[in-house]
């Protein structure tokens, strides 16, 4: 007879392995199904991960996981054509256990993450693929995958932003070029020490560098770049909706980015090994789907769980906090062996006890802010404009600075837009 | 090397291929379509222009899902490659 397990969780990501794990930690029949032919076959992020979370579940995790560097400088940058403003912030507490934040890469991280929930009693099945959901009546009572039927009491669908189980559980609808991002990346292999010359940085330190400037052309979004072990993790995220109407295509704003002076120095006698792509839901709670039917959960980018504040992207951690929130309602429904939608719904609780929608609710205002073009076409060559003024010397008589902020403002912006701006920003963010 | 253009910068990935088609196009649909946002909106360049017609072809798909939100006429029959087939990051 075929296994009937207590839990399958579809997909291998941060929200599944999470799930999986706190669900076989307490003892539940978990499968997770991942069809990636291996976990983090299928995943790309930028990215960094904030540490903190993941060190409570995984006491000392960076002595085992394969991290590349611990982030001890966090730049960023305000790009024109042919000038960069920077501002570079270090703490040394970011350089001390347990470590603030790390880059890493996701074809090395999801594998171990998943071998992790193996460890704590999952079965992981890579290389399967949920095709469907099985029902009884309303109720959801497992997948199809691979030809075969596979019964269980509750389905979690971390399957990621393009979720077909949240669409085919009828939680979704259809997702909008507005309610999007994509990433575009390249990781760029640069030898270890010439790496650590150019950014100057020793031992496992690392640098998070996040970019707003002129080289999206106006397109909501920016680019980063991060420093690996032996390579860089550079991209842009730029808004989808922006990229069909201006007729642009992601990849022509990546090259426009990389030739520009301050970055193309970083990337000189580099070897590009991969390129890759994926999209991040960018709305917030705002565009959240239903998150519970009657055997059926959704958590991580499935149910559009990601923040993005303008200056940093966190998913991973919202993944996995609502993938253990998730775990925490199966539980609980498994002591009553009722899996109903209204037991199941003991989920909301536990997301709000965790820090997902606590975050997202503080920045629920960000998404819509982010939209505003001035700050991609018009601040950062504000604050550009002015730096250059400042720092050249013409042999003229200098003006107030005040002045020219005036000059620079004309036909670009108005006081009462910065004013405006300025009152989005208090309350946005 | 450090390529720029998609073709060269896809050279460098693993893909496992398959011989299924994992998407189609609805290519009555498509040759009425004035908008092209696939073209733009793909970031493997899987959308081409042939003759004043929008081609199609999978193999460098990257799975992003960007084509099938884009198109507002619903001509793409979207769905993954079989498990274990398409693209497979080895750094991610
Ligand atoms: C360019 C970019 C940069 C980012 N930068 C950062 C960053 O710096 N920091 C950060 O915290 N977050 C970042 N994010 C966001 C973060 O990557 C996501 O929020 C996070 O990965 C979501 O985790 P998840 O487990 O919900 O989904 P995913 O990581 O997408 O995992 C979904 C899994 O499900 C599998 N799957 C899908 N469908 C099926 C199916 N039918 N059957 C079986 N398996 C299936 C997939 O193969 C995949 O393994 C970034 C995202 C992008 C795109
Ligand atoms: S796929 Fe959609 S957007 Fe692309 S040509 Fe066809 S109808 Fe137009
Ligand atoms: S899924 Fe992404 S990569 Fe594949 S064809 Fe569609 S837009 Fe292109």
């Amino acid at each position: 007879m075929k296994q009937h397990f207590d839990a399958i969780v579809v997909g291998a990501g941060p929200a599944g392995c999470a799930c999986g794990l706190t669900l076989a930690k307490s003892g539940l029949s978990t499968l997770i199904v991942e069809r990636g032919k291996f976990a983090g076959a299928k995943n790309m992020w930028g990215g960094v991960f904030y540490g903190p979370l993941f060190h409570q579940l995984f006491p000392d995790f960076w002595e085992e996981a394969p991290v590349e560097r611990y982030i001890l400088h966090h730049r960023i940058s305000f790009l024109t054509a042919d000038a960069a403003l920077s501002a570079d912030f270090f703490s040394s507490k970011f350089g001390r256990k347990p470590y603030n934040s790390f880059s890493l890469l996701r074809a090395k991280f999801d594998r171990w993450f998943a071998d992790k929930a193996q460890q704590a009693g999952a079965i992981v099945a890579s290389g399967l693929q949920a095709d469907d959901l099985l029902w009884d009546g309303s109720r959801i009572v497992g997948i199809k995958a691979g030809g075969d039927e596979l019964p269980a009491n509750v389905v979690v669908a971390c399957d990621g932003v393009n979720s077909i189980l949240a669409e085919k559980a009828g939680l979704r609808k259809r997702l909008l070029p507005q309610d999007m991002k994509q990433g575009v990346k390249e990781v760029i292999q640069i030898p270890r020490q010439m790496l650590e010359q150019r950014f100057n940085l020793s031992g496992d330190e690392g640098v998070a560098w996040e970019f707003i400037g002129s080289f999206t052309k106006g397109i909501p979004g920016g680019a980063f770049i991060y420093t690996n072990k032996d390579s860089l993790s550079i991209g842009i995220v730029v808004q989808l909706s922006a990229l069909i109407k201006n007729k642009i295509e992601a990849n022509d704003l990546l090259e426009e980015f990389k030739e520009h002076p301050e970055v193309a120095r970083y990337l000189s006698e580099g070897e590009l090994v991969e390129y890759s792509a994926h999209l991040i839901p960018t709305s917030g709670r705002a565009k959240m789907p239903e998150l519970f039917a009657d055997g059926f959960l959704v958590a991580g980018d499935a149910a559009a769980f990601c923040l993005v504040t303008g200056l940093n992207l966190e998913g991973s951690n919202l993944a996995m906090a609502s993938g253990m929130a998730a775990a925490e309602a199966v539980i609980q429904a498994k002591k009553k062996e009722d899996f109903s939608k209204k037991s199941l719904s003991s989920y909301s609780h536990f997301l709000k006890q965790s820090l997902v929608l606590k975050d997202l609710e503080t920045f629920r205002k960000a998404p819509k802010f982010l939209e505003n073009p001035r700050i991609y076409n018009v601040y950062p060559g504000l604050a550009c404009d002015m730096a250059e003024k400042i720092f050249t010397n013409d042999g003229r008589p200098k003006k107030k600075i005040w002045k020219q902020l005036k000059r620079s403002m004309k036909g670009n912006v108005s006081l009462l837009q910065i004013a405006s701006d300025l009152y989005n920003i208090k309350k946005a963010l | 090397m450090n390529p720029k253009k998609i073709e060269d910068k896809l050279a460098v990935n693993k893909f496992d291929v398959d011989q299924e088609v994992h998407i189609r196009i609805k290519e009555d649909i498509c040759c009425q379509c004035k908008e092209l946002d696939c073209l733009y909106a793909c970031p493997a360049g899987c959308f081409t222009v042939f003759e004043d017609h929008i081609t199609f072809s999978f193999e460098g798909c990257l799975e992003c899902g960007s084509c099938r939100i884009v198109c507002e006429k619903e001509a793409i029959d979207w769905t993954l490659p079989r498990a274990g087939f398409g693209i497979c990051y080895l750094y991610g």
